[in-house]
């Protein structure tokens, strides 16, 4: 019996309890849940080693889980892996393509793969290479090679594109031109797992994500409701003279503060209404007989969801 | 500022392209791109085509047959060296013969490096002293003829009536010995490494995984490059029997379809051995090693450059269970002798065990990730 795609399944990614451990010593995913629905983008945010390479690779059927259950557009791989490979498109962390090879090449060679690709030269149009159609790969920049990945994912007319890192490493420019092909993907109705340590990335591109951390999802939602959930829309961040002998703590009386923290003599409250709180805050600085050194205020992102939730950056340089 | 969320999900990009793929097009794809990649590779046509011409030209004049019987001697200066130069002209083998006088000190001298093959010390009484080396095979021929040259020209007289017949036609050269070693060599090396070395360093580029993540049959990938390597084959037998023929006048008495047949056995066999040694090797460090190791023991032992029955005899049969060994003597015995297949069911054995069993442990133990 053939098997067909329905267009009216709506979870497109699920997996169960996921579980892997490498060579018996090594969990780098430990029980993992996702649902990822037709048509969504969504984004698995994790500093370095969270386990999102893996994650994803077991996803896509190229890494065998320890435990748990993948269930992609309706099948697992077990069963339908040939339909599966031909409804993916797969864009691994690190693909060196061949150097001596040209991009028009590259592309039909991948096209050659699918029963029914789309024609390579318009991949190339659709991700802007058509002026690089006959370089070779390894005269490409970073961004282009990039783009040059995505397009042998784009290339074999995928219902679901997995993305893993498409921008790491690349100029702010070459990462929007990344975004614009995602969201054109999507716009015709495409679904897409993306993994990323850029929060900015997560927070514009994706319906909704995961903070992976340590191989488990911590936080999941919108990028507003995670930020919502922070407690408070916005940091007010300060630091004044002698508050050493202050405990952190007593910060959190002011009015309209959910929470505190304390990292190199800089103090961040999670606020609400940031003027109820500055006010007071002033004055409870003047009290004190010290001196601000240092104030502002910004719309919290998914960075403070991250460091609230861990206590630590997503990015650790 | 995020997206909002598609209302009605599409299977898929919408545009129908009509384009569908026949059965082989990812075949052919693959193979047409490893053929590119190999022809914009300068470093890969130098060493499959280039170098082994170049060997076989440099060994081929270098090791040229000299007029074997010509031999270089040295007479020690004294009373008697001027008549032992006039012995030897008198002597009907004098063309053969090219005595100078050196003083005793210098002579020996000569003789020690390989300059002269013996040293001739007149004893002043009409007699001779020989210096030789019984180890030195031109050195011992060197003191019979020497001997013969200078008894005749003293008036000795044969017994015996002999007459001679000069044979030495191509076919029994070092070149023609070394021609097809070289191109079983060559062979050997071009699979290893075209196959055990491409795929691993394909493996480590993740460029394997990609292939995988993709509908590409995997039985696909693997006969683009064994065809890709076959019809490298073809060019590498042309060029270097062409070579042989053209520049040392070579004689092939074989047919080109036997000694074709050979090549693709062999290509097949190295392949299957590259495919074995790749099939676990994540760095292409390791493959490096791994394919000198496998290949060290059959520069050595299976006669590429000189024969392996310089061997002691008890481990001929070791030797001859190599598949290099069993590709040269084939090679041989089909280029310089006619042999035809049907005579060489041995050596076909042999790689096909060799080429078989890689393939199939290569097929179970390789990692396309
Ligand atoms: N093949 C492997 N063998 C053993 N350990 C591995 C292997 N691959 C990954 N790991 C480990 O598993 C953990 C998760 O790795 P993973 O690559 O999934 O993280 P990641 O979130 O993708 O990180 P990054 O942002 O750096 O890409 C890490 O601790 C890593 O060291
Ligand atoms: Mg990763």
């Amino acid at each position: 019996m053939p098997v067909r795609y329905n267009a009216s399944m709506a979870v497109a990614i699920q997996c169960r309890d996921l579980r892997k451990t490498y060579d018996g010593k090594v969990e780098a995913v430990r029980g993992l849940n996702l649902e990822v629905q037709a048509g969504e983008c969504f984004g698995l945010l994790g500093p370095n080693g969270a386990g999102k390479t893996t994650t994803i690779e077991i996803l896509e059927g190229l890494l065998a889980p320890t435990s748990g259950q993948v269930s992609i557009l309706g099948h697992t791989w077990e069963t339908h892996s040939r339909e599966l490979r031909e409804w993916l498109g797969i864009s691994l962390q690190e693909t060196r393509l061949s150097e001596k090879l040209s991009v028009l090449e590259t592309v039909e060679l991948f096209a050659s793969f699918y029963h029914r690709p789309r024609p390579a030269r318009e991949v190339l149009e659709q991700l802007q290479l058509t002026e690089k159609a006959d370089a070779w790969v390894g005269k490409l920049s970073g961004g282009q090679k990039q783009r040059l990945a995505v397009a042998t994912a784009l290339v074999g007319n995928p219902k679901v594109l997995f993305l893993d890192e498409p921008t790491t490493g690349l100029d702010p420019q070459s990462r929007r031109q990344l975004w614009d092909i995602v969201r054109e993907f999507q716009g015709r109705g495409g679904t897409i797992l993306l993994t990323t340590h850029y929060m900015d990335e997560a927070e514009r591109l994706c319906d909704r994500l995961a903070i992976v951390d340590h191989g488990q999802i911590i936080a999941e939602g919108s990028p507003a409701e995670l930020i919502a959930r922070l407690g408070g829309h916005h940091v007010v961040e300060f630091a004044a003279s002698n508050l050493e002998g202050k405990a952190p703590e007593a910060w959190s009386q002011l009015p309209g503060v959910e929470s505190v923290r304390h990292e190199d003599g800089l103090f961040s409250l999670s606020v609400r209404e940031p003027h109820l709180t500055i006010p007071a805050l002033l004055d409870a600085v003047e009290q004190q007989g010290s001196q601000l050194m240092h104030l502002t205020t910004r719309q919290a992102s998914l960075e403070d969801v991250f460091v609230r939730l861990t206590g630590r950056h997503l990015r650790e340089e | 500022m995020t997206n909002a969320p598609s209302v009605s999900p599409q299977p898929s990009q919408g545009q129908v392209s009509g384009l569908v793929n026949p059965r082989w097009a990812g075949f052919w794809q693959l193979l047409l791109a490893r053929m590119r990649e190999l022809k914009r590779e300068p470093e890969v046509i130098f060493w499959v085509f280039v170098f082994p011409l170049l060997l076989a030209l440099g060994l081929g004049i270098a090791f040229r047959n000299k007029p074997a019987d010509a031999t270089s001697i040295a007479v020690v200066a004294g009373p008697g060296a001027d008549s032992t130069l006039t012995l030897l002209a008198k002597a009907p083998q004098h063309g053969t013969v090219h005595a100078k006088v050196l003083a005793k000190e210098e002579a020996l001298k000569a003789f020690r490096l390989g300059k002269v093959d013996l040293v001739v010390e007149p004893d002043g009484r009409g007699g001779y002293q020989y210096h030789y080396d019984p180890a030195r095979p031109e050195s011992v021929l060197s003191r019979t003829q020497v001997n013969d040259a200078l008894q005749s020209g003293a008036g000795r007289l044969d017994l015996l009536p002999v007459s001679f017949v000069v044979s030495s036609e191509p076919g029994s050269r070092y070149i023609d010995f070394l021609i097809p070693g070289l191109l079983g060599m060559n062979l050997m090396n071009a699979a290893m490494w075209g196959i055990g070395f491409a795929l691993v360093d394909m493996r480590q580029r993740k460029l394997l995984k990609r292939f995988v993540a993709t509908p590409m049959r995997r039985s696909d990938f693997l006969l683009a490059i064994l065809s890709s390597r076959l019809l490298l084959m073809l060019v590498e037998v042309g060029l270097m029997l062409g070579f042989g023929v053209l520049i040392f006048h070579m004689r092939v008495l074989g047919s080109v379809l036997t000694i074709l047949l050979i090549g693709v056995l062999g290509a097949l066999t190295f392949g299957g051995l590259g495919l074995l040694t790749a099939s676990r090797a994540q760095k292409i460090e390791t493959i490096s090693g791994l394919i000198n190791l496998v290949m060290m023991p059959m520069w050595i032992f299976s006669g590429v450059f000189f024969s392996y029955e310089r061997f002691p005899v008890a481990i001929h049969p070791f030797i001859q269970l190599l598949p290099l060994t069993a590709l040269n003597d084939a090679l041989r015995a089909t280029i310089l002798e006619g042999a035809p297949l049907a005579a060489q069911s041995g050596r076909i054995l042999v790689m096909l065990v060799w080429g078989g069993v890689s393939f199939l442990l290569a097929m179970r133990w390789f990692r396309w990730t």
